[in-house]
């Protein structure tokens, strides 16, 4: 496939845009300024680092572990260069209501998929932009339960993380604030909290019917935190209720990292360049690596550094890393434990829809604006290992229209269905997926437009996961009955992608330490969620951005013990 | 149903074009969808035109009454000449482009195999019943070979066809769904609370 097949027809200013000015050809982040967000048509300053002389970061990756780490290392006065395979987006000029103009957010790039149980990627669970695939996700911003950091000690099953949950909770905090998210007074679950940063949204019917059926069964439910400002923030305005948050918000209430850890980045000193693809991280003399070969504006370049950090999430991270095999290591860049690319995990998205007799125009407003964290909280009446918490939906047209063709739902009678829209309610769950070795990222024959091997994706579900399914589908049932839907139907989903580089405290079984630091090569790092050694039953951005937070003041630690 | 039986009567989602419900960069690519001409085909040959077209009037059947039908096919070709795929593919599936033209080819085999007539032929019961096995996997082709053929029907044929339907101002109306929605959002957002902006829904 050559560079023009691809998108060649998919201006996403339409033909009236010139070629030059086309985000996903030309890119915006150089000559020292990078597009200011927030005021359309103007820039930021940017400092730029030379390629030829090592700056003390590259960081590969700006979603929600590299732009977090970027700026937090930048802030912290490291030189930091940021690359970033997918375009430098102005939301408030570039973003459409639209679901089929705003797949430009996605990865959109082959990966082959198999196993079992073969994932759905694109538009599920990918991004490629300045800010990754937080520039299109629910904005969900939920802690882990402080058991699931020690899950093989507490709750007997995965594998431990090597950081107590104690310490992650400051960055949790420190994460909430600088996303000012909006939640609850009280949350309900876990333990005690300071209050959100900002109030908590209002929730909309398709959230209520959640809370009914919650409250049928005498369970608590809770409105969902969110990264969406609930009142002005700087510059970001309050959220709306326009309801497209998973195509990209237009008007910057989501506080995705384009427009919160990037805009710091920036300001802090760190250059961020978009259009940049890596291809392969160089190992250099004394078992260290070099720097990284890129591509951008039609040539391969080479970017020297004193560190690499590696964030490309749980497919592209092991992809490089697989890519850069060399003598020194013939499977892999720091791959001497077997590990890279294995224990991919999913988060199960499996649902229960049906129909309510009021109106509810589940279009309006963040998709899950009410929520259940019961089973992440509950280990008694459970035949698995793990929890699942149950969500209300928002689902726009197109995406609703693929949930009943799943069914095999076609014809007249697909459209009479989808005449029922806006009487629409269900729930689906983030579920906790068990992390296995046969679960990997590996390369294929396949070629992608820069002639690097494409990723081939495999994932079955196990034993456990199933019942967990079987479960929460049976659950979610009985709290749609008792909402009051009728018409019930079950679907089958994933989200999310973790694993495939796990941290821990030994060589032999993980791939970096606590910090994402190579065990292999003490100046390549990961940053991103390859390194959850277990799923969680959460939505894994917040703590993704923990771990950065938390990663950035370690290494200004090690450095000043001269231990980098 | 008929047009005239929509169940939100007077709703035209492009009546918001002009208010802060849309902004520049909606309105533009909304105008462009809305140019296609429904005949457009650069991609496919006049043969699998005929078979695509066929195959979309029973996937999504549109009212006989409508005056301007979704044109699916020209959004789908359109498709094609962007090489607009999801991402990924299931590996025994082919890429986007060869996965529709021997689609196509397989589809028009078949109908000749079963009935000696081309698929655009056939009747409507035909088609469908032609459509269900497919969906089934029931085919007796030898087109079909390398093509897994239910996944096939399932993640590209139906998903590729509804996605271009339902990414459309005219399908939106049917299902009352709001539309384009910035930088005006939303304010009320209860059960059984409408904005003025938002369709009427016609009680039985």
């Amino acid at each position: 496939m050559s560079a023009s097949d691809n998108h060649s027809g998919a201006s996403p200013g339409g033909p009236d845009r010139p070629a030059g000015e086309d985000p996903l050809v030309t890119p915006r982040a150089r000559q020292g300024r990078a597009p200011d967000v927030f005021r359309p048509g103007a820039w930021l300053p940017m400092r730029e680092y030379p390629e030829d002389e090592p700056v003390d970061f590259a960081i590969i990756g700006t979603g929600a572990g590299g732009s977090t780490l970027a700026c937090r290392l930048a802030e912290h006065g490291f030189g930091v260069v940021a690359l970033e395979a997918g375009p430098f987006w102005r939301p408030l000029e570039d973003f459409a209501s639209d679901e089929l103009e705003q797949s430009k957010l996605y990865w959109l790039d082959e990966r082959i998929t198999d196993g079992e149980d073969p994932i759905e990627m694109g538009r599920n669970n990918s991004g490629r932009s300045v800010g990754g695939s937080m520039v299109h996700f629910a904005m969900v911003s939920l802690r882990f339960r402080p058991e699931w950091f020690s899950a093989r000690s507490s709750l007997g099953y995965g594998v431990d993380w090597p950081i107590p949950w104690q310490e992650m909770w400051r960055y949790y905090a420190e994460v909430e604030e600088a996303l000012k998210i909006a939640g609850p007074v009280r949350y309900p679950w876990g333990p005690p909290r300071g209050r959100y940063p900002y109030r908590a949204h209002e929730v909309n019917a398709a959230g209520l019917v959640l809370a009914r059926g919650c409250e049928a069964l005498g369970i608590p439910w809770a409105p969902v935190p969110l990264a969406t400002v609930s009142a002005p923030r700087g510059q970001s305005p309050p959220c709306v209720y326009r309801g497209f948050c998973i195509i990209g918000c237009s008007t910057n209430a989501k506080q995705s990292p384009l427009v919160t850890w990037i805009p710091r980045a920036i300001r802090a000193g760190a250059e961020i360049r978009d259009l940049a693809m890596a291809g392969r991280v160089e190992l250099g003399p004394r078992g260290r690596v070099s720097g990284v070969h890129y591509h951008r504006e039609g040539r391969w370049r080479f970017q020297r550094a004193r560190n690499v950090v590696v964030a490309g999430y749980a497919v592209e991270t092991p992809r490089l890393l697989l890519n850069s095999a060399c003598p020194a290591f013939p499977d892999g860049l720091a791959n001497r434990s077997g590990l890279v690319g294995k224990n991919l995990m999913v988060h199960s998205g499996h649902g229960v829809f049906g129909r309510v007799e009021e109106e509810v125009r589940w279009y309006k407003g963040p998709p899950s604006l009410a929520l259940t964290e019961h089973w992440n909280y509950t280990d008694t009446g459970k035949d698995f290992d793990g929890g699942y918490v149950p969500m209300s939906q928002g689902p726009l047209p197109v995406e609703w229209a693929n949930v009943l063709t799943a069914r095999g739902i076609w014809g007249e009678d697909l459209r009479q269905r989808m005449t029922d829209y806006i009487h629409g309610a269900g729930a689906k769950i983030v579920g906790e997926v068990m992390p296995q070795e046969r679960n990997r990222v590996t390369l294929d024959a396949e070629q992608d437009r820069f002639g690097l091997p494409v990723a081939r994706v495999t994932f079955s579900y196990c034993d456990n996961d199933r019942r967990l399914i079987r479960h929460a589908l049976r659950f979610q049932r009985q709290l749609l009955e008792g909402a009051g839907v009728t018409g019930l139907f079950d679907v089958e989903d994933t989200a999310h992608l973790m694993g495939t580089c796990r941290m821990g405290t030994d060589p032999v079984r993980s791939v970096t330490d606590a910090d994402g630091r190579c065990w292999d090569i003490p100046n390549l790092w990961v940053c991103d969620g390859s390194l959850f050694p277990t799923s969680g039953a959460v939505n894994p951005s917040l703590t993704i951005q923990a771990l950065a937070c938390r990663a950035a003041d370690r290494i200004r630690t090690l450095a000043r013990r001269g231990e980098l | 149903m008929a047009e005239s039986m929509h169940r939100f009567p007077g709703y035209d989602v492009l009546a918001k074009r002009d208010t802060p419900s849309w902004n520049p960069q909606t309105r533009r690519v909304i105008e462009e969808r809305l140019a296609l001409p429904p005949q457009a085909h650069g991609f496919f040959t006049e043969a699998e035109w005929r078979t695509l077209n066929a195959v979309c009037a029973r996937i999504l059947p549109q009212p006989p009454d409508r005056a301007d039908p979704v044109p699916i096919a020209a959004l789908l070709d359109q498709q094609m000449q962007q090489n607009r795929g999801d991402g990924f593919r299931q590996a025994d599936m082919p890429p986007l482009r060869e996965a529709w033209r021997r689609g196509l080819a397989a589809i028009e085999a078949e109908a000749r195999l079963r009935h000696g007539a081309a698929f655009h032929a056939l009747a409507a019961a035909q088609q469908d019943a032609l459509l269900h096995s497919i969906q089934q996997g029931e085919v007796r082709a030898a087109e079909w070979q390398g093509l897994p053929v239910a996944h096939f029907f399932k993640a590209r044929l139906l998903h590729d066809i509804v996605d271009a339907y339902y990414a459309h101002p005219t399908a939106w109306n049917e299902i009352g769904f709001g539309g384009p929605a910035s930088p005006r959002g939303y304010v009320r957002m209860g059960f059984d609370r409408r904005d003025p902006w938002e369709a009427v829904e016609r009680k039985p």
